[in-house]
């Protein structure tokens, strides 16, 4: 039996989050007196997952696959998985590994729980705790078939270093038809993207208008953090649709998370509750999101944003 | 084209969020349920392929009788006909298996849901559908277009997005951007007064075993009161020395 580790890479260089995966893998392998086996598609450099506790890392090269597909990858996890004897499976909970990880699950006849935060409370039942209900509660979700695959919501475990002198093996897999093809990819290029972000900076009509940006990105820039805003901002065309976090925008997951000129509709919250460490700036000492927020300054933006950013290049460089 | 629309009934965004019998169960009192906004945005997606190249739109849920408002509503938007397979959604894996059986039975060619429902987060039910059903899928998706049995739809990735191409059959798990929010359709008089008159067909469910279940339920610990602090020296200064996050 083993614990089998999907790490995630995009272009030849593993995500943060297959460091988290592992680094959780490691410790489910540990609670069911079993192995940790690493699976790595076109990824990065082994030595890299070594250092989270990946003992075996299965390298997957396929140069039919430079960009991800569901159908492939899926069908690559679960052929290692029965090579490897692998009863749990642990994807991340981004984008792509929620799309592959239930073909997995039907692939190997597992149950699958997604956007779990935390080590299974029992192995037997194996009962996993997940997020539920928009981040306003948590479900402890027991998985009751022989083999299962585990969804690990980003940010939730964290990555833990943890050396091993691991090893690897090349592993030739079947490709299925793909179904679907990559056509074409478009990335904003050189910027920290809100999936990825430790910190975001999201503004919203408080702001005014879109002219007034540049100092959230100023902002965004001194702290490596990635932009966003609330739904109004992306429907007024002022940002893009792509930054507009909250219910049926991008969620976010970040460590911490700064609000400013946002009152805090609970579509917005239910994005954004994943979140950390949550700071508000706001005029209206009543805007909801003070409730919901860690910190908070009473005021105007266009006044504490600039001073922040002033204060926080000093803090930087001190 | 035959279009199966699958449509989950969840609790209002702003209900409030309570449990009951020892936090097992779901506190539906006083709780407003409606469409799944992820299933609403492929809904009107739906629509507009039976408007625009005549395709036929038939919604499904897997609940018991206390959903049909919700399916009535679908109808009322514009759904040609409607199916209630008669079970409890005991869990991802086994309202999948159900939704399966529609699609095979009834011969659908596009299946079109939501990325994920808001009461249970899973994310799972279309992906599981797609696999068991072997069609080709996409998750996430943020725009599409049908020729023939040829489809081209763009998805959601990280930072950006990527444009695909695939055929029918197909199942598309839809979001925010498969049509803009301010396109949503709302149901006027006329659609509510013809959705009571179109088919809502009863089916029993074929025999799964789920393959999760919850055992508990528990809300997250009570936030502490926010810290208002006067100026941005405090706040860095609690940011890097007792929230670390800087």
């Amino acid at each position: 039996m083993s614990v089998l580790v999907f790490a995630d890479s995009s272009e030849g260089k593993f995500k943060k989050s297959a460091f988290e995966v592992v680094s959780y893998g490691k410790k489910v392998a540990e609670q069911l007196g079993s192995k940790v086996v690493t699976l790595s598609i076109n990824g990065g450099d082994a030595s890299e997952l070594y250092a989270y506790g990946a003992e075996k890392v299965i390298e997957v090269k396929e140069d039919s696959l430079s960009t991800f597909n569901a159908k492939a990858y899926a069908s690559i996890i679960q052929q290692t998985a029965d090579a490897q004897n692998s009863n749990v499976v642990i994807i991340d909970s981004s984008i792509d590994g929620l799309f592959v990880a239930p073909m997995v699950a039907v692939a190997l006849e597992a149950g699958y729980a997604s956007n779990v935060v935390a080590l299974p409370s029992s192995t037997e039942p194996f009962t996993v705790k997940r997020k539920a209900f928009s981040n306003k509660a948590f479900s402890n979700t027991v998985i009751s078939t022989d083999k299962k695959v585990i969804g690990l919501a980003k940010n939730s475990f964290g990555a833990h270093e943890n050396s091993v002198s691991g090893s690897t093996e090349s592993f030739s897999a079947t490709l299925p038809e793909l179904g679907v093809s990559s056509t074409s990819v478009e990335r904003a290029s050189g910027k920290v993207t809100i999936a990825d972000a430790d910190i975001v900076v999201s503004a919203g009509r408080g702001l005014k208008g879109p002219e007034n940006w540049g100092m959230i990105e100023e902002l965004a820039e001194v702290l490596g953090a990635a932009t966003a805003c609330s739904k109004p901002v992306s429907d007024l065309g002022w940002r893009p649709h792509g930054e507009h976090v909250g219910q049926t925008g991008k969620p976010v997951a970040s460590n911490l998370y700064i609000a400013i000129g946002i009152s805090g509709a609970i579509q917005h919250l239910a994005g954004i509750n994943a979140s950390k460490v949550k700071v508000v700036i706001n005029t209206d000492a009543d805007a909801p999101f003070f409730k919901a927020a860690d910190y908070g300054i009473v005021g105007d933006a266009f006044e504490v944003v600039p001073q922040l950013v002033e204060k926080l290049k000093a803090f930087k460089q001190s | 084209m035959k279009i199966l629309v699958c449509i989950s009934h969840v609790p209002d965004t702003t209900s409030k969020i309570n449990f009951t019998d020892n936090d097992t169960k779901f506190d539906t009192n006083g709780v407003q349920f409606v469409i799944n906004p992820y299933d609403e945005f492929s809904l009107t997606r739906a629509m507009w392929f039976k408007e625009k190249q005549g395709a036929t739109v038939t919604v499904v849920n897997v609940g018991n009788a206390t959903t049909e408002p919700t399916l009535r509503k679908a109808l009322a938007i514009g759904a040609d006909d409607a199916i209630r397979v008669n079970a409890e959604a005991t869990d991802g894996l086994f309202v999948a298996k159900q939704l399966a059986e529609i699609v095979k039975n009834g011969g659908f060619d596009l299946v079109l849901a939501g990325r994920e429902s808001i009461d249970y987060n899973g994310g799972m039910v279309p992906g599981m559908l797609a696999s068991l059903l072997d069609f080709n899928f996409v998750n996430g998706c943020v725009g599409m277009e049908v020729e023939g049995t040829n489809a081209s739809l763009s998805r959601e990735i990280d930072g950006g997005e990527e444009s695909l191409s695939t055929s029918l059959p197909l199942v598309v798990a839809g979001q925010k951007g498969i049509v803009e929010e301010k396109d949503l359709r709302i149901p006027n008089m006329r659609g509510i007064m013809m959705a009571r008159k179109k088919p809502l067909n009863v089916v029993e469910p074929v025999g799964v075993d789920a393959a999760t279940s919850t055992q508990s339920f528990e809300k997250p610990a009570p936030k502490g009161a926010v810290k208002l602090v006067d100026n941005v020296d405090d706040l860095i200064n609690l940011l890097h020395t007792e929230a670390k996050v800087i």
